[in-house]
Parts: structure tokens; C-alpha cells; sequence
């Protein structure tokens, strides 16, 4: 039986404009919407994949307000057993205060009898992109962590990790409990069943609190730089532009003349 | 005082994204520069450092270093290299190890770490202009902890050789892997499958495809001009993520980064985490029906159209 904890964050979706709020301090998701972050997506479908047919289970966790319930639902929308919210007001916390964050309710959960053997999170979260949540958190386990993880395999106590390193797919064999922070691409994600939300409306979450003090992020102000003014020479348009494209393909020495 | 750039290997020469690095810290004047290297230092390695004006490149060869990556090793080597540089800057490339394992080195020492930073506004205290929103924002940060470590986002500068050169003397540092930190190591690599990214990061021509496409059936112009021009093909993450592609062709943040001669961009809308990926190359070619896309309006050069309809006008016109 494997028990599986997966860490997802809420962030402002980052594939539309990105709006800031007035004091430059937030990403406003206000005109964006939130989303889970796309590595955080993949992480909870390794997790499902790997406890599908067994009795293992999948808890979905997540450090922040009250609505990020939205993304632990959504988590076990699409197969994950229950949910952990850590309220605390995310903007005050860097990186090493979500690692806290998450080791305190590994810790409150093995007390109460529920140890998990893989804690899977995102390499990096989509808004702050701090690349250091999963490291610590493993340092304050005391676990094993691997980064940039896309494929995960479970038997007899130790999990097969499958990354992509420079030089192919690199693969570690390390032994549970483990950290594993998850980059998409080695997995589908996976899209909620009519029956799936039914049952993320049920599902049990539950709320602590986080206790701890707040490092911070040491984040000063927000800036959207300024896109340079477009440089573009347009060649013409549609079928028409196909001999004009070419003698560009020419001159830039990619087709023999 | 010192600044210590954890240095990457590629081809027995320092990667590019090391040599940026390596510009970076140097620029700074914040103190002498030294490096690191894990294992032992290539000829090529030790002259781009010298190069870029190292006084001294400090390596450790612990045989378990040499059966594979671990990212706690290497963090311990970076450590070890620290003391001995009396570092109190350590710069890494912005790349998964990079990030990674300056991560392990917050962690061990309880540090502030910056990733993918792309400038420094002031040096005591630290504050720095980073990367979020996969590049679609800055943040100005503070970094205030004894010892401020910092990833570089790729190609925020070039790397240009120092003044006079360094000395780049390797002193090899002595140090014995602990065993704890070699609980998550490579214990293999395998090759990629066929088809795999490494054609893609090593074209000279990408023609890519994204949406526009239309779906899995809508690639053959993308496919016949990449064959035609000896390119790779490569696509944007809507087309991974709907199924039409695999996940190795993508070009973007999340995707491969490309830095051919020529990107030729159809149906490619330019969102900021596509561009992050194609941001390098050297000419880029945008093919969309909107004249207002981010793609068109970065791009060199541009044809408003249906990639269905001008693709196959090209292929006719070069055959
Ligand atoms: C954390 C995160 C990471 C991400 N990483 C990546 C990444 O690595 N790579 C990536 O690409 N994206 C990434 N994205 C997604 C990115 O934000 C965009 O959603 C995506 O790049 C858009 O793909 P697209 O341009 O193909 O589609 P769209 O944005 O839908 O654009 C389609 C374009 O095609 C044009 N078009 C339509 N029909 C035609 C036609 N027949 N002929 C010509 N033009 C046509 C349209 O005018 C439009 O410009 C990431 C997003 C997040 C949140």
C-alpha cells in the first residue's frame, strides 16, 4: 500500500495577460481566474496512477486561503481520496515557510497514524517560481527528495524516479519515504468525471492552521517589463506571400539557392 | 570576499549558460572569482574559466561522485567550495541542476536563495530582479542571509571574456561524500527514446506548430517544411497537452529551449512560456492569421495567413 501526499498550490493562471494588483505586490487572478500549476497537475496524476487498484490513497494538500479548497477539490475531482488545507495567508510566505507549512501536517497526520510514503509537489510553482519548496521540505523530513521527476514507479518499499538530465532520461532508485518534486511531461493529466466532481463535493478536507513565523520572500515589488516595439518586417500575405518567404529562406542560407 | 559560480559541463567545455553565469558574477565586482566544478575539470573547462577571469576553480573527485548525479553531493561540494573560496555569493546556472542544487544548499544552511535572477540592483543588501510568472513578470527581491545564493535565468547577459584572464588553478578540495547525501543518485541513464528532444535543441531550422494546426492531422506543412529545410519539428504546449504531439517536441518554459538560426512560428499564438523557449533563435518566422499576435509582432518576419494555405504555397515554391 502506498499513501501518496501531493502538494498543489493556488495561482493565478498564468497563460492569459498577467494583470498585477495596484501595489505591485500580487498577480491579480481577479481578471486571469486560478489554476493548480501545470507540474502540480501532472503530480497529482502520477499519484493517482500509482495508488489506482491498491489501497493506497492520495491526499491532495495545499498551503493558503480559505479558497484554496477550489484546487484540493479539483485534485480529487480527478481521483484523489481527501484534502488537507494548511490556511495561512500565502503572500506572506516564502519558500522555506511553505516547506514548514507542509512539514508540520506530515508531521500532525503521522501522529494521528497516517504516515505517507511519497510526497509529491510541483518543481516549481507557476506564479513565484521559487524552485526550492520540495528541497526543504525534505531537509526538515529528513527524507530523500529528486527534482524535475516525470515518471514515478512503487515495489517493495522504493520508488523508480524517471527525469530528463542532460544527457537522457536520468533514473534514481531511492528508498520510501521519499520527497519528489514533479515535472510535467511524463504523465497526462487528467480531466474531472461528472462522478469524480460528485465526489470531490463530499470528499472530507481538513482545515489546520499553520502555526509557525514568517520568513517572508524577501519579494519587494511585481513588474510586467514593457514588450520592445515590434521590429517585424510582414512579407505579405496568405498563399501569396509563399515566393517572397522563400527568397527570406534563401538569403538566410537555410535553402540552396 | 569571493563569488563562486557552480560551473555545468558540456562537451568538455563549460555550458553556455555556465558562461553566462560566470560573466554575470565576475561583472558584479563583488570580489575575486572562483568556480566549482564536480569531477574532474576538462582542459576546455579550465580555459573558459580562465577566460572569464577565474582565479581559481575548486573541484572534488570522491569516486562516488563519478557513479552519477546527486544533488545533495554536489551541494556539499558546492559548500565545501564556498568555505574554502571564503565565498559569500555563489552564483549558479538557472538550469534544473543549477536551481536544484543551490536548493539543497538553502536548505542544508538555512540560506535565501533567488532563482532565475536576471539583474543586480544593489550588492549590500542584495537586491535583485528575477523570473516569475515563467517570465512574464519581474520581481525585485531582497536576498538578506550570510551567504546569498542566486540562479541566473538563461541569457540575461552573454558571456563575454574578462579583461585579462584568470589563473584558474584547480585546487582539489578535500572532501568524502556522506553516504546520507547519496540516498538519491542517478543509478543509470538511459537514452532517450527515438524521436527525442536532443533534435530539436540541436536544429539550425525549427518549424513549429500550435494550435492553429487545427488538430493531430493539421502538422503535415510543419512536417514536410522541417524535412524539406533539415529541421526538427517543434510545437506548443496546447498541442501536447490536447494529444496531438508528444510532450519531447515542446518548445517553451514547461518544453525544450531552442536557439536555431531560424524558428519558423505557425499557429503559434507567442504566449510568454512558449517564448521563453523560442526567445533565442536567432531569425524567427511568424505564419498566423492574426496580425496582433505576440508571435507576429516579436517575430523578424512575419505572413498573416492560414498556415494551410501558405504552408503547402512554400512547399510548391521549393519544390
Ligand atoms: C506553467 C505554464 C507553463 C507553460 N509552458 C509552456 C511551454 O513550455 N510551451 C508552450 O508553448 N506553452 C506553455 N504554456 C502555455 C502557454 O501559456 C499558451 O497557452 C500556449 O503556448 C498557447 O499555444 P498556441 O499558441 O498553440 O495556442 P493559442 O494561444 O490558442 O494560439 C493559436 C494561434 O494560432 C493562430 N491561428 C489559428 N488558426 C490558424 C491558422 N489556420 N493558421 C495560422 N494561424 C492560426 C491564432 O491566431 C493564434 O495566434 C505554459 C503555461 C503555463 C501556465
Amino acid at each position: 500500500m502506498t499513501n501518496v501526499l501531493v502538494c498543489v498550490k493556488r495561482a493565478p493562471d498564468p497563460t492569459g495577460e498577467v494583470v498585477l494588483t495596484d501595489d505591485g505586490l500580487r498577480v491579480d487572478g481577479r481578471y486571469a481566474g486560478y489554476t493548480t500549476s501545470a507540474h502540480e497537475e501532472s503530480a497529482v496524476a502520477l499519484a493517482v496512477q500509482l495508488t489506482e487498484g491498491s489501497d493506497g490513497t492520495v491526499t491532495v494538500l495545499s498551503v493558503g486561503s480559505e479558497d484554496s479548497i477550489e484546487q484540493i477539490r479539483a485534485g480529487i475531482a480527478v481521483g484523489a481520496t481527501d484534502g488537507i488545507l494548511v490556511e495561512a495567508d500565502a503572500d506572506l510566505l516564502g519558500p522555506a515557510d511553505v516547506a514548514d507549512a507542509i512539514a508540520q501536517a506530515v508531521r500532525a497526520r503521522a501522529e494521528a497514524g497516517t504516515t505517507y510514503d511519497l510526497v509529491l509537489l510541483g518543481n516549481d510553482a507557476a506564479d513565484t517560481g521559487d524552485f526550492q519548496v520540495g528541497v526543504r521540505l525534505a531537509y526538515l523530513l529528513d527524507r530523500p527528495v529528486a527534482a524535475g521527476i516525470q515518471q514515478v514507479e512503487v515495489s517493495d518499499g522504493r520508488a523508480t524516479l524517471r527525469g530528463e538530465g542532460p544527457d537522457g532520461t536520468e533514473v534514481f532508485e531511492v528508498d520510501l519515504p521519499a520527497v519528489v518534486t514533479v515535472l510535467e511531461g511524463g504523465v497526462a493529466p487528467k480531466y474531472p468525471s461528472v462522478m469524480g466532481r460528485m465526489r470531490a463535493k463530499k470528499a472530507p478536507v481538513e482545515t489546520v492552521a499553520w502555526t509557525g513565523s514568517a520568513a517572508g520572500s524577501g519579494r519587494q515589488v511585481l513588474t510586467v517589463p514593457e514588450a520592445p516595439p515590434s521590429q517585424v518586417t510582414v512579407i505579405g500575405e496568405g498563399a501569396a506571400a509563399a515566393p517572397a518567404l522563400v527568397s527570406v529562406l534563401r538569403e538566410l542560407g537555410v535553402v540552396s539557392r | 570576499m569571493s563569488v563562486l559560480v557552480l560551473i555545468e559541463v558540456e562537451g568538455g567545455s563549460a555550458s553556455l549558460v555556465s558562461r553566462e553565469a560566470l560573466t554575470f558574477a565576475r561583472d558584479l565586482g563583488a570580489g575575486d572569482l572562483h568556480a566549482v566544478v564536480v569531477g574532474t575539470p576538462a582542459p576546455g573547462v579550465v580555459a573558459d574559466c580562465a577566460e572569464a577571469g577565474v582565479v581559481a576553480i575548486h573541484t572534488a573527485q570522491d569516486p562516488a561522485l563519478e557513479r552519477g548525479y546527486a544533488a545533495a553531493a554536489w551541494a556539499a561540494v558546492v559548500e565545501a567550495a564556498g568555505r574554502a573560496a571564503r565565498a559569500d555569493l555563489v552564483v549558479a546556472p538557472g538550469t534544473g541542476r543549477g536551481n536544484e542544487v543551490l536548493a539543497h544548499v538553502a536548505a542544508r544552511r538555512n540560506l535565501r536563495m533567488a532563482a532565475n535572477v536576471v539583474s543586480v540592483e544593489s550588492l549590500s543588501p542584495l537586491v535583485v530582479q528575477r523570473q516569475v510568472v515563467g517570465g512574464a513578470a519581474l520581481e525585485r527581491a531582497t536576498v538578506d542571509s550570510r551567504v546569498r545564493l542566486m540562479t541566473m535565468a538563461g541569457h540575461a547577459v552573454e558571456p563575454v571574456a574578462a579583461p585579462s584572464p584568470g589563473a584558474a588553478t584547480v585546487t582539489p578540495l578535500a572532501i568524502t561524500v556522506d553516504p546520507k547525501d547519496l540516498r538519491a543518485q542517478v543509478v543509470r541513464t538511459e537514452a532517450r527514446e527515438t524521436g527525442d528532444a536532443t533534435g530539436l535543441t540541436a536544429a539550425r531550422v525549427v518549424v513549429g506548430g500550435g494550435r492553429g494546426a487545427g488538430g493531430p492531422e493539421g502538422f503535415g506543412g510543419v512536417e514536410a517544411l522541417a524535412n524539406r529545410l533539415g529541421g526538427a519539428v517543434g510545437v506548443s504546449r496546447v498541442v501536447t497537452s490536447l494529444g496531438w504531439r508528444p510532450h519531447h517536441e515542446q518548445v517553451g518554459q514547461t518544453g525544450s529551449r531552442i536557439a536555431p538560426d531560424l524558428y519558423i512560428a505557425c499557429g503559434i499564438s507567442g504566449a510568454i512560456q512558449h517564448w521563453a523557449g523560442c526567445a533565442s533563435s536567432k531569425t524567427i518566422i511568424a505564419v498566423n492569421t492574426d496580425p496582433d499576435a505576440p508571435m507576429v509582432t516579436k517575430a523578424n518576419y512575419a505572413v498573416i495567413g492560414d498556415m494551410h494555405e501558405v504552408l503547402p504555397a512554400v512547399l510548391d515554391e521549393l519544390a
